[in-house]
């Protein structure tokens, strides 16, 4: 009997395994994973910890068993026959399927200058071992790219010995998803740690001991890590002739342009309650888009839409957000002189998105009350949200809470 | 013998909230629930070294503040991917205003 089949072995699609299970469904389910290893968390990898690259295996072998998953490791999906409803695998076995998942997920981009392919990435737990073993004290490192990958990377080799510098395109660090505020306080941080960052900077080449840039100068550079960001792979979807721009097109369901093909996490496009499609690279996007994958593919009809909410840990700073945050916030909390949270409203005063920068964990209860107020889709009170006195759970439960 | 700790005093939590108790090296969350009942669990989530005291506490959930894991912290029974471990949990009792844990 043909069953579910999901290529990739990532957050979403191990997920959606478990969740397809959790729906009920009966047939066989099983998991193409390209990467050798059992699947494992890619935050993890550039979050400070004592081997620097940690490894954090997304389930058991046990919990596999239990729930009747075949995981495939270190074999890929190789071409999709859509008529024949048949996977053809890169050991050249057959699978036929009754749905299929792409959660093939992302690729770093890369560097596009003369000696770029010099540069290393950091995707995988091997890209993570090979950065890390690299970093000795007195290394001299060269991050390209201050976002969040970037920036994490900066903060964890500087904490390891290596000289640190970044170099940055645009004119600011984490200029694309951290309000400007925030994003200035995690840079003085890295700063003061000793990283030194430049904006502002187009690279012409990367040689075996340096960086070349534009306007000629020189940074000496052991290693070099490109962290400009990732394009979806696509591969798949694009060789079966499935719609693609800028990831794999999916309706709120997450099917694809073939109702027996769906697409979920870092690879899919996502149309959205504003009838725009949307790509997301975010861990929790990854599971609740596994999820309600996973759950459909066993007959479900559930439709994607919650806010999609991320995490990133530089030092002892810890930085969530959720929903929409660009432009200018309409209200501003100051907890205590190290915790701040900004809230984005529309024009009909419902909050859409916020973010918020504290020390550890200091800002995710009210990063998760947010959350639960942007779906709440009500009206809200500015003045109230910028008060630090009031609780945001008093908003979100006028009536429960006294 | 039961070993019963004064962990803090019950005005100590707010209502539907959590706070964090250190206790020889070990580390506890400590709940007081919307109908005014407390309740402890071990401080550290079961999927990640992260400490539930900065979680989100609505009615009996208590939500992990990194990865969206929920636990019923009366039973501590987890109730939401990506955990599956149980949290182990500790008897409370209250005396004179304060709270007592059983470990
Ligand atoms: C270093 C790093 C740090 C991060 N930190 C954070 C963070 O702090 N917070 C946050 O929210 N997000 C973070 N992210 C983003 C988050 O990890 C991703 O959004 C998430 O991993 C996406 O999951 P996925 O399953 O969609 O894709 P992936 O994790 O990319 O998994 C896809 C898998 O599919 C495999 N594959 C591809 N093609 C095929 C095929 N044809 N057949 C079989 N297998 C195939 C790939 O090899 C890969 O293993 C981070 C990412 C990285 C790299």
């Amino acid at each position: 009997m043909a069953g579910i089949v999901i290529a990739g072995g990532g957050d979403c699609g191990i997920r959606a395994a478990f969740a397809a299970r959790d729906q009920g469904y009966a047939g066989t389910i099983t998991v193409v994973a390209a990467e050798p290893g059992m699947p494992y968390e890619r935050p993890p990898l550039s979050k400070p910890g004592e081997l620097g690259a940690t490894e954090k295996p997304i389930c058991t072998p046990e919990r596999l068993q239990d729930c009747k998953i075949d995981l495939l490791l270190g074999v890929s999906v190789h071409s999709v026959d859509r008529a024949g409803r048949r996977v053809v695998l890169s050991n050249g076995a057959g699978l036929d399927y009754d749905k299929l998942l792409l959660a093939t997920g992302a690729v770093p981009r890369k560097l596009a200058c003369s000696g770029g392919d010099r540069a290393l990435s950091l995707r995988s737990l091997g890209d993570a071992q090979r950065i890390y073993g690299a970093a000795a004290p007195g290394v001299q490192i060269t991050v390209i790219g201050a976002g969040l990958i970037g920036m994490e990377l900066a903060a964890v080799l500087i904490g390891r010995g290596a000289r640190v510098t970044v170099l940055e395109y645009g004119p600011r660090p984490l200029g694309r998803n951290v309000p400007e505020a925030l994003a200035t306080r995690i840079t003085g941080q890295h700063l003061a740690e000793g990283v030194d960052i430049l904006c502002s900077v187009q690279i012409a080449e990367v040689t075996k001991n340096a960086v070349i840039l534009a306007d000629g100068r020189s940074i000496p550079s052991d290693v070099v890590v490109a962290a400009i960001g990732v394009v979806p792979d696509t591969e798949l979807g694009r060789a079966s002739g499935l719609a693609v721009e800028n990831g794999i097109r999916v309706d709120r369901q997450l099917r694809s342009t073939d109702p027996h093909i769906y697409a979920a996490g870092d690879c899919a496009s996502v149309l959205c309650k504003d009838a725009v499609y949307r790509r997301f690279e975010t861990w929790q996007n990854a599971q609740t888009q596994g999820d309600i994958a996973g759950r459909n593919m066993a007959g479900a009809g559930l439709q994607f839409g919650g806010p999609v909410w991320f995490w990133s840990d530089q030092y002892d700073l810890g930085l969530q957000a959720v929903g929409d945050t660009v432009g200018q916030a309409s209200a501003i909390r100051k907890t205590d002189t190290e915790t701040e949270l900004h809230f984005y409203l529309d024009g009909q005063a419902r909050l859409i998105g916020a973010a918020g920068l504290g020390i550890g964990n200091a800002v995710a209860k009210d990063i998760k009350l947010a959350q639960k107020l942007i779906e709440a889709e009500v009206p809200l009170d500015v003045a109230l949200l910028g008060d630090p006195a009031i609780n945001l759970k008093k908003m979100l439960r006028p009536i429960a809470v006294s | 013998m039961a070993n019963w700790i004064d962990a803090c005093a019950a005005d100590d939590i707010e209502e539907e909230d959590v706070i964090r108790f250190d206790h020889a090296g070990r580390t506890f969350a400590i709940y007081r629930s919307p109908d005014d009942q407390y309740f402890c669990t071990d401080g550290l989530c079961t999927h990640e070294n992260v400490h539930l005291a900065d979680g989100l506490v609505m009615d009996h959930t208590i939500e992990c503040p990194k990865h969206n894991g929920q636990f019923d912290y009366r039973t501590g029974e987890a109730t939401r991917v990506p955990v599956c471990v149980n949290l182990a949990i500790y008897q409370v009792k209250l005396a004179d205003g304060r709270v007592l844990i059983e470990i």
